[in-house]
């Protein structure tokens, strides 16, 4: 079966600084992918790659077979990308609800009516256990319910493709367990995952296969249990 | 935009509100046909030019976030553009609004695609240079006086009958409301939810499907042609225009300290800050001096800025929490 992402060679660099070099990586569709790394390793270089909020050097990166190196951030979006910020990224001026309102105008395939947007906002809201919270401002919402809003927001643009860039950080460990069931039931919903995380549990609960990157090369590729016995991957992590 | 709020009154729909704002019109254009006394139309014309400049300069400026410091470089374009015109063809005014609202609003598309990749602070910084440049260019076109200035013949009566004065003052009666109408479809709109992501998180806008550069481009077109159309009778109301008189600093700063004292989220917001500093300044006119003005108003925009930030709307928003 042919990957859904399928990124050939990227490369990016700043200055001369070489934040990422000959990435291959595929992901299949439907599949949970762990990224790790330690920090500096590119990992976030790599998903602004991805999602065109940076423009790579070298290399191509194609989306269902569709090529999206010259796209913008919300064309990529549109067919089919959507990522979460490290840092959740609210509209702060807009309500919970009205914060997926956007991304249910813009990025879907087909024009929503009015109540089709509130119909599918609320469902999204109650999935990810806001509903009570839709007319609130994201201000007055928790760590981990901020954390929710971004991941049901990356959501509601109806992604193939979701790249959940690092949403557990600073959680509780009930907190993360919380997350981790949402992505796994996002992706029970047809959903292919890009995890990126640091918190070594939740990626080992999440990931059918896991990826390490260490100074800007993917140094492992395969099966979680084996990637983290990798003696470079360990190496990045421990030290000699 | 609080449409998602379970307790509060469905909000009025497009068509009802435009229609009300046709009535609105209609009412005062009745009334008007009763005055006598032209001062009343000289200074309910100021009031009204700054609804719609405060207007325009809020769809770009409260809903994008983007602050345009180049209001004056619009709305003398549109001066100067419906002034060329009458000594070349002697068009009739509508016509000339049409002209000088197109021209701004493709100097508006030149100014968006060359400025709105840089964000924030630059932005502004670019508008500032657009109207000292533009200021330069007009001193130096003859046709329209240069730095000397042109006289321009008003009218004694106008087509509706009553004063020149007074078809100017309906003119920009219906020019501010229309202005205010299209603001307001503007913020319902997807358009407008657009535009208030792009003002609390561009990045995040983008990533949410938003094509941020397309809808400020947009924005920035319509915004310039709002102010091009409010210079545009403005040779007609002075009937003497220069380019100090045209680029005055006094509609630069009152069209941003309109919006900000008024509140820049909604549309009402400019429409009261517009209305209650031109009353304001129009009293110290008359009252104490001409000069006291722009004092005024910079001490009421200090006093806002610093105690209530959101303007009168989110003092009454704040209150009613």
């Amino acid at each position: 079966m042919a990957a859904l992402l399928d990124v050939q060679g990227l490369g990016k660099r700043f200055g001369g600084f070489t934040a990422l070099a000959d990435i291959d990586l595929q992901v299949a569709a439907g599949e949970r992918l762990g990224l790790i790394g330690p920090n500096g390793s590119g990992k976030s270089t790599f998903v602004n790659c991805i999602s065109g909020t940076l423009r790579h050097d070298s290399g191509r990166v194609t989306l269902g077979g569709q090529l999206l190196d010259a796209l913008p951030p919300h064309q990529r979006t549109r067919l089919g990308l959507a990522r979460s910020f490290q840092l959740p990224r609210p509209f702060g001026s807009l309500t919970v609800a009205e914060n997926l309102r956007v991304p249910l105008l813009y990025a879907g395939a087909t024009k929503l009516s009015d109540a089709e947007c509130r119909e599918r906002g609320m469902a999204l809201l109650g999935q990810v256990g806001l509903a009570d919270k839709a007319a609130q401002r994201p201000r007055e919402l928790t760590q981990i319910e901020q954390r929710k809003l971004e991941l049901a927001r990356a959501m509601a643009a109806g992604p193939r493709l979701l790249i959940a860039d690092e949403s557990m950080a600073g959680l509780s460990n009930a907190e993360v367990d919380e997350i981790v069931d949402l992505l796994l039931r996002l992706n029970g919903q047809g959903v292919t995952i890009i995890m990126i995380e640091h918190i070594m549990r939740a990626v080992m609960a999440f990931s059918q296969r896991l990826v390490c990157f260490v100074a800007g090369r993917k140094v492992a590729d395969g099966l979680p249990e084996e990637v983290v016995r990798n003696p470079e991957v360990e190496r990045a992590y421990l030290g000699e | 935009m609080t449409g998602d709020a379970p307790l509060s009154r469905p909000p009025m729909g497009t068509l009802a509100f435009w229609c009300w704002a046709a009535a609105f019109t209609g009412v005062v254009y009745l009334a008007g046909r009763w005055v006598t006394n032209d001062y009343v139309f000289f200074a309910g014309y100021i009031v009204l030019q700054y609804v719609l400049l405060a207007t325009a300069w809020n769809i770009l400026g409260g809903y994008a976030g983007y602050v345009n410091f180049g209001t004056a470089a619009f709305f003398a374009i549109g001066a100067y553009i419906s002034t060329a015109l009458n000594k070349w063809l002697g068009l009739p005014l509508p016509v000339l609004i049409l002209a000088g609202a197109a021209v701004c609003g493709l100097i508006g598309l030149l100014m968006g695609g060359l400025t709105l990749k840089l964000q924030g602070v630059f932005f502004s910084i670019a508008t500032l240079a657009l109207a000292i440049v533009t200021q330069a260019l007009i001193t130096n076109w003859e046709y329209v006086g240069g730095a000397a200035g042109a006289y321009v013949i008003r009218p004694s009566r106008g087509p509706l009958g009553g004063s020149y004065v007074e078809y100017l003052f309906y003119t920009m009666l219906l020019l501010a409301t229309l202005a205010v109408c299209i603001a307001r479809t503007v913020e319902r709109s997807a358009a407008g939810y657009g535009l208030a992501a792009i003002r609390d998180d561009e990045a995040a806008a983008e990533a949410a499907g938003v094509p941020t550069m397309k809808l400020k481009v947009a924005t920035t077109v319509l915004s310039g042609a709002l102010m091009g159309a409010a210079g545009a009778p403005l040779p007609f109301f002075v009937t003497y225009l220069d380019p100090p008189s045209a680029f005055n600093l006094a509609v630069a700063v009152n069209t941003i300290a309109m919006p900000l004292v008024g509140g820049t989220a909604t549309w009402i917001g400019p429409v009261i800050g517009a209305v209650l500093l031109s009353i304001v300044q129009e009293a110290a006119m008359v009252t104490i001096s001409s000069a006291v003005n722009l004092l005024l108003v910079g001490l009421i925009m200090i006093g806002f800025i610093t105690l209530a930030p959101n303007g009168i709307m989110g003092l009454l928003r704040g209150r009613r929490r």
